[in-house]
């Protein structure tokens, strides 16, 4: 980690930097900001973490948490629920091994989200992969998807 | 065999979104496979062109065989084929899929000044503008021309900011040109974040080098070394294009020291936004171009007196600086010529919602509304009755029926309650609520407050939630008095542009659809049949031909019925997804 | 230079670089704010101060704008007056409103502008922030439910203080001012944010139900901890320090470090010596001043005369004042006859 935090320090001295370039280059290289990062960014440029926090939380480009390689977004609107999306949520966390406040999987392969209402009720259960949205989900076809992804990663 | 042909892909966002690369490599690859392969290629030449605004009808392409040039319209890669063969082999167009009379209609009434290279000229080549009398303007300017006469020729040609305020242009270079610093800043606004809004995105795709002509007049007008161009991350491509043309403007000796031989020494910087509205504000986006939270800064002092890092700077939008190549090329006096007595030239507006024709269109100032949505729009998309245009995205307004001959201007529209804003242009019909209108945008810029100031933090909060309760059906007598009253509390009392123009969305539909508020809170009636938790759906028991689709699709099972007899719907059940509406052939579901 | 200029009516003169605000303060001008310290850089967040200037279109912040010659300016017109009641309600629809219970109550300026204003019933309604995460820090109290976001405390840290423990994170309904990463505060804890912050949201963990600012006695003093001299205001209820802050007017402009700010407890511990003790029979025994001077005197009067004076030395505190301190060595150089004297602070 110290080595590419360098090179991200070296280049905010060379090319008068800033904080969010600064922020966006740690994202760029991690996917998010972890904290040891930033904290070791704001030791060597004697800039107070406190700032590098308040611009990572006002901008809504910056991640404080790690997300997946792939995200997976269950719709949770009435008609979804009803559909039982909840369990097509739990079967991305179950199928991933995500326990407690716990979003992405360890591997970092595969972030579940749940959202508010995609309007599409009619479609009812939606799940979103990756942009694409998915209708009618059952959870056979949820297995198949989940089945590809973790296919990708291994070959 | 033809001796020359040209094809030309619509490749802005727009088209790539179409399938414009895959149309591309497939004209490429069957040119290839033509078998005349080595004399058509050498004689063909596929190039990508920015977005050429008909956005509903791509992707479209320009062929052209010796000379003459043909129009296609929503193309895909498997139509390719067709056209080589009939078209460029054969000489016969392919008259099913040329562009017809809406592709006419669309342009007839548009005048091209800032998009007249866009759609034309390959914008990743240098050369493709320089062919087109590319960076003449600013030689001219640079080596002929004092920064005291360029600022004259700006304030001559009556150019005014486009990016919201209209701000005449030529005094606020002024205003930097006389502030006393050695230091001194231009930066380019690209920071579009209005939703609906894609002028600046489009015109850096298609001619990202009068952007950059432009802007090097500006620094030479004001004494500008240095220059940054504030772009969304979300812009992809417009970043790539805008990097490479930058590199390529270097190359050249168009940036960097002595530029054209002279002593004027200037370059550009891009400056990536982090995802936030309200650095599209002109000192919020100072404090994020350093790298701080973007926070609005009390004015005055402004920018032009003390601006990025303390110095004077000149903030301007991509449009208006897009037109500065013009109106040198060309003279203020022509540029004067178009428009209206206060608002000079043409403005570009992304033309969404129910019309015909969406996509970017270019239009002189004071054209009529009922030209813009009739002609250059191609009328009401299905025939539906017109009811507003919304312009000016989350700071602007709505403009009605009665306003339909209103000559479109800075301040013909403000008079009416509205702002030219950056040039989104949503046109609305008899289904959309305006009350559930005002919520959208309202959501937005309560989402997209920074917080600094409290009227705007809370006072957005609590609009948005009065408006929350009247589209939820909770709505009470004086909450339309609540919303006036706050909305110009909070106009008069926010620090920024953002503040100031938040309640313009509920101002003016109060203004006009009253009647539509007034129905939600005393009738708990959603009049458009929009807002959800208003509806109720029944069955017209004589159009219900018990088909039972809308069993099918219902996701709560809230619809029962025997098969060819009217169905029933169950009101405790169902969630008003709408779902068994959109798919009835009969019309046999009322909403209301 | 000076500027000459109208505010309400009257003409004022006030210097060049002077904000519209510090111009009618010098003058007597009232104009109510919540976000202003005049130790502290212009900030413009809470739009109390807005006053209507001529030419301009709307109404400016009077802290951040500069004066102008010629300048006319109206403070109370009943617009302005109509703005700042807004604002002082919008900030009431987003505060628990306890001031019942509230450590801060009576020292309030939130308070004290909502009864300006008349705030009976407030017309506004809707989500309040609610923090649940309690700070786990030994000195400071913050209930952020309270903070109206004047960034008064984390301009303090940042100015004044140079540490900048806290920013405002996040944006619009949500910002909140907050230590990097919402860990629980770690800093020099020297309480210049609680000093600045107008309401009940940062105060002392152990103020709490101790007596409220109105309850109390002042007493104005000294603080014992260094050489500083700081001035300490002690704020006393039922006989007992319950709290101590300073004046702004002060040698220290009323910032003070930890010591100073949060370590009075000793002064009612019950470990606290408050006799002399002398040694008697290998036991330390309380004793009387008298009693404890003269044996001072014998016993360095006799050492005097049995080995000289340079076999005494003496050495003080940096907690004494300077004057003490110069007494002292006088004592030594002059009575004892040494040069034998030292002070803690070079050790």
């Amino acid at each position: 980690m110290q080595e590419a935090l360098n090179k991200i320090i070296e280049d905010y001295i060379e090319n008068e930097g800033n904080i969010i370039s600064v922020l966006q280059q740690i994202q760029e290289e991690f996917n998010y900001l972890p904290k040891d990062a930033i904290h070791y960014v704001s030791d060597r440029l004697s800039i107070p973490s406190s700032y590098f926090y308040g611009v990572a939380t006002f901008y809504s480009q910056f991640y404080l948490k790690p997300r997946g390689k792939h995200i997976i977004t269950t719709c949770c609107g009435t008609a979804c629920h009803v559909k039982g999306s909840d369990k097509l949520y739990n079967q991305v966390r179950e199928e991933f091994n995500l326990t407690g406040d716990e979003d992405t999987s360890g591997d970092g392969l595969c972030t579940a989200e749940k959202v508010a209402c995609v309007g599409a009720c009619s479609i009812a259960p939606v799940v979103i992969v990756d942009k694409k949205i998915l209708g009618k989900v059952q959870k056979k076809e949820l297995t198949k998807v989940i089945k590809e992804i973790k296919e990708e990663q291994d070959a | 065999m033809p001796d020359q042909v040209n094809i030309k892909v619509c490749m802005g966002t727009g088209g790539i979104a179409a399938g414009g690369t895959e149309v591309m490599d497939m004209f490429r690859t069957e040119l290839d496979k033509t078998g005349i392969k080595a004399e058509v290629k050498e004689r063909s030449n596929v190039d990508k062109v920015g977005c050429r605004g008909f956005c509903a009808k791509d992707v479209l392409v320009d062929v052209e065989v010796d000379g003459e040039v043909t129009t296609y319209e929503c193309l895909n890669a498997d139509m390719v084929p067709r056209i080589i063969e009939e078209h460029i082999i054969g000489g016969e167009p392919v008259t099913d899929w040329v562009t017809g009379e809406d592709y006419r209609k669309f342009n007839e009434k548009q005048i091209k000044v800032v998009l007249s290279d866009c759609g034309r000229i390959d914008p990743e080549e240098i050369d493709a503008y320089l062919d087109h009398e590319g960076y003449v303007a600013v030689k001219k300017v640079l080596t002929s021309m004092t920064p005291e006469e360029t600022i004259e020729s700006v304030k001559k040609s009556g150019l005014r900011g486009r990016g919201g305020g209209g701000f005449p242009t030529g005094l606020k270079w002024e205003f930097a040109r006389k502030a006393n610093s050695k230091q001194k800043y231009i930066i380019c606004n690209a920071d579009e974040g209005d939703p609906g809004a894609f002028m600046d995105r489009s015109i850096i795709e298609g001619n990202p080098h009068a952007m950059i002509e432009g802007m090097i007049i500006g620094a030479y007008g004001i004494g500008a070394t240095k220059g940054y161009v504030y772009i969304r991350a979300e812009y992809p491509l417009a970043v790539e294009r805008l990097r490479r043309a930058l590199e390529h403007a270097r190359e050249r000796g168009f940036l960097g020291e002595k530029i054209f031989g002279t002593e004027i020494s200037f370059d550009i910087k891009i400056k990536l936004g982090a995802g936030a509205f309200v650095c599209g504000e002109e000192t919020a986006l100072i404090a994020s171009i350093e790298g701080e939270r973007g926070l609005p800064r009390n004015k005055p002092p402004f920018p032009a007196q003390s601006g990025l890092h303390g110095k004077p700077t000149i903030i301007n939008n991509v449009e208006t600086l897009a037109n500065l190549p013009y109106i040198f090329k060309n003279g203020p006096e022509w540029f004067a010529s178009l428009g209206t007595e206060k608002s000079k030239g043409t403005k570009v507006f992304a033309l969404t919602g129910k019309v015909n024709n969406t996509g970017l269109i270019e239009v002189p100032m004071g054209i009529t509304l009922k030209e813009i949505i009739y002609d250059v729009g191609g009328g009401m998309e299905g025939g539906k009755e017109y009811k507003a245009v919304q312009t000016g995205g989350p700071s602007g307004g709505c403009i009605t029926k009665d306003y339909m001959d209103l000559k479109v201007d800075y301040e013909s529209l403000a008079d009416i309650g509205s702002i030219m804003g950056s040039g989104g242009m949503v046109v609305l019909n008899e289904e959309d609520c305006m009350v559930n209108i005002a919520k959208f945008f309202l959501e937005f810029t309560q989402d997209e407050s920074c917080g600094k100031c409290t009227p705007c933090r809370i006072g957005t909060k609590r609009l948005l939630e009065i408006i929350n309760r009247i589209t939820e059906g909770r709505g009470r007598k004086g909450d339309i008095e609540l919303l006036l009253d706050l909305s110009e509390d909070i106009k008069d009392s926010s620090i920024c542009g953002l503040g100031q123009t938040a309640p313009n969305p509920v101002l003016s539909t109060i203004k006009y659809f009253r009647d539509e508020y007034e129905a939600h809170i005393n009738e708990k009636r959603c009049p458009a049949g929009v807002c959800a938790n208003l509806l109720t759906f029944s069955v017209i028991e004589d159009n219900c031909k018990g088909c039972t689709l809308c069993v099918k699709v219902c996701p709560v099972s809230a619809i029962t019925g025997e098969k060819k007899k009217p169905h029933l719907i169950d009101d405790e059940l169902c969630i008003k997804c709408g779902a068994c509406f959109d798919v009835c052939k009969f019309n046999a579901i009322l909403k209301g | 230079m000076v500027l000459n200029l109208t505010i309400d009516n009257k003409e004022i003169s006030a210097s060049k670089d002077a904000t519209v605000l510090e111009a009618a303060r010098e003058n007597g001008i009232y104009i109510p704010t919540l976000c202003d310290n005049p130790k502290l850089k212009p900030y413009g967040g809470c739009r109390l101060c807005l006053v209507e200037i001529k030419g301009l279109p709307r109404p400016v912040g009077a802290c951040t704008t500069p004066i102008q010659e010629g300048m006319v300016v109206q403070t109370s017109t009943e617009r302005i007056h109509k703005l700042r009641r807004t604002v002082v309600e919008l900030l009431l629809s987003d505060h628990p409103n306890d001031c019942m219970v509230c450590v801060k109550a009576g020292d309030c300026l939130l308070q004290e502008l909502a009864y300006l204003y008349d705030l009976q019933n407030n017309r506004f309604y809707g989500e309040k922030r609610q923090y649940t995460q309690k700070d786990g820090n030994p000195f400071l109290e913050r209930d952020m439910e309270k903070c109206i976001l004047c960034r008064q405390c984390v301009r303090v840290c940042e100015e004044i203080a140079g540490v900048s423990a806290i920013e405002i994170a996040y944006r619009g309904f949500k910002a909140k001012v907050c230590p990097s990463f919402e860990d629980d505060l770690n800093c020099e804890f020297c309480g210049q944010c609680v000093s600045v912050c107008p309401t009940g949201a940062l105060s002392g963990k152990a103020w709490s139900r101790k007596g409220r600012t109105a309850k109390t006695n002042e007493v104005t003093t000294t603080c014992p901890f260094c050489g500083c001299g700081c001035s300490l205001k002690l704020r006393v209820s039922e006989n007992e320090v319950v709290r101590v802050s300073s004046d702004p007017d002060t040698i220290n402009e009323g910032w003070l470090c930890v010591k100073g700010r949060f370590a009075y407890e000793f002064i009612n511990s019950p470990d606290r010596l408050d006799a002399p003790l002398i040694r008697k029979n290998g036991k330390l025994e309380k004793a009387s001043w008298d009693e404890t001077l003269d044996y001072i005197y014998d016993k360095m009067d006799s050492i005097k005369q049995e080995h000289g004076p340079d076999a005494i030395g003496g050495l003080l505190s940096a907690r004494c004042t300077n004057e003490e301190n110069y007494l002292f060595q006088k004592f030594m150089r002059a009575v004892v006859g040494t040069n034998n004297v030292d002070h803690c602070a070079r050790l």
